[in-house]
């Protein structure tokens, strides 16, 4: 993956709207936050292949990290702290938000074809 | 002596972390090992540092570090195909059953896991569970010795002090190559555990912690 250059993710993302797709969304801190910190917290959630559409696509910057939102007919898909993204060989576009040592926190995935499960 | 021994843990590098050292100096005396590898993790966070992996590609890396891992400790592998973070999810009787068709073939003589409630992840608690229910399951003159492995921050409170404790340090240098297979993973884990607040202190050196590999022997009715 490499750093969010948004125009060619604004295109990506466009590539998407308007047909059934299937999205991957998670975020996470981690099954061990609370191991290595007693005051922390465990949170995470994710959502794979569910099979969606959206009519409209946007990133907005925040400064070194982004905001993606989706809009769908009756309702809305939305990934804050994405920093980078790759379309890879298979034609998914992948966007996530890592801290300063490469740890996935969050991660929002479009696919023409069900991601692997 | 043991004739085979079975580890059982969910995740690419548990084995390397959790008991590498043990299977090392089983595999010096010629025992063989076979490890029962649940999922292939991936849904780890760890992508690399930097970071050379992603959520799609982070199964396949993950599976070859396994192997390599796998071969640092010279012991047979076995994937059972269950997905990273679901194992508490599924049928515990299924998984046992099916642990169990692998533990009528090699007929261990001693098994590896996780201790069910004091192994911080779920799918190690739920692992654990699935394997000590194999077990249990079998006749119970064809069953092995079960060590079970507690790693909660707590756990000397709770279980009290574990009866099997095995000095490592005379392989640690292989411990070390097979926790540094998992490319992807052991460098996000180590400054973990150099940087935690709940283990500042309790080791000079954060590398001391795996000079020691603990278990308790499983006591079935």
């Amino acid at each position: 993956m490499k750093a969010i250059q948004m125009e060619e993710v604004q295109q990506a993302l466009d590539s998407f709207a308007n047909k059934e797709v299937y999205v991957h969304l998670e975020t996470t801190n981690g099954a061990y936050a609370k191991h290595f910190d007693k005051n922390a917290y465990n949170v995470g959630a994710f959502i794979r292949n569910a099979k969606v559409s959206f009519s409209r696509a946007k990133i907005v910057g925040a400064e070194s990290t982004y905001r993606i939102g989706l809009k769908m007919e009756m309702g809305w898909i939305y990934a804050e702290g994405v920093s980078d993204w790759e379309l890879n060989d298979e034609g998914q576009l992948l966007l996530a938000g890592h801290d300063a040592q490469g740890r996935l926190m969050v991660a929002l995935q479009i696919s023409d074809k069900p991601f692997r499960y | 002596m043991q004739k085979h021994v079975v580890v059982i843990y969910p995740h690419p590098d548990d084995e390397s972390f959790g008991c590498s050292g043990t299977i090392t100096q089983f595999r010096k005396e010629g025992i063989p090992v076979t490890y029962l590898c649940g999922t292939l993790g991936e849904m780890g966070r760890n992508m690399g540092s930097p970071f050379f992996a992603n959520r799609e590609t982070l199964p396949e890396i993950r599976k070859q570090e396994l192997l390599d891992a796998c071969s640092v400790l010279d012991v047979q592998v076995e994937m059972l195909g269950y997905r990273d973070k679901t194992i508490e999810f599924e049928s515990r009787d299924e998984i046992a059953e099916h642990i169990k068709t692998y533990l009528e073939q090699i007929k261990p003589s001693l098994v590896i896991t996780h201790y069910p409630g004091e192994a911080v992840h779920p799918d190690h608690d739920a692992m654990g569970a699935a394997a000590i229910e194999a077990v249990r399951k079998m006749n119970p003159e064809d069953r092995p010795v079960l060590w079970a492995q507690a790693i909660t921050n707590d756990r000397y409170e709770k279980l009290g002090n574990p009866d099997v404790v095995r000095d490592v340090q005379d392989v640690f240098d292989t411990k070390m190559k097979a926790i540094e297979s998992h490319r992807s993973q052991f460098e996000g884990m180590l400054n973990k555990f150099k940087q935690s607040p709940e283990f500042l202190g309790k080791n000079k050196d954060a590398l001391e912690r795996f000079y020691y590999e603990e278990f308790y022997t499983w006591k079935f009715e």
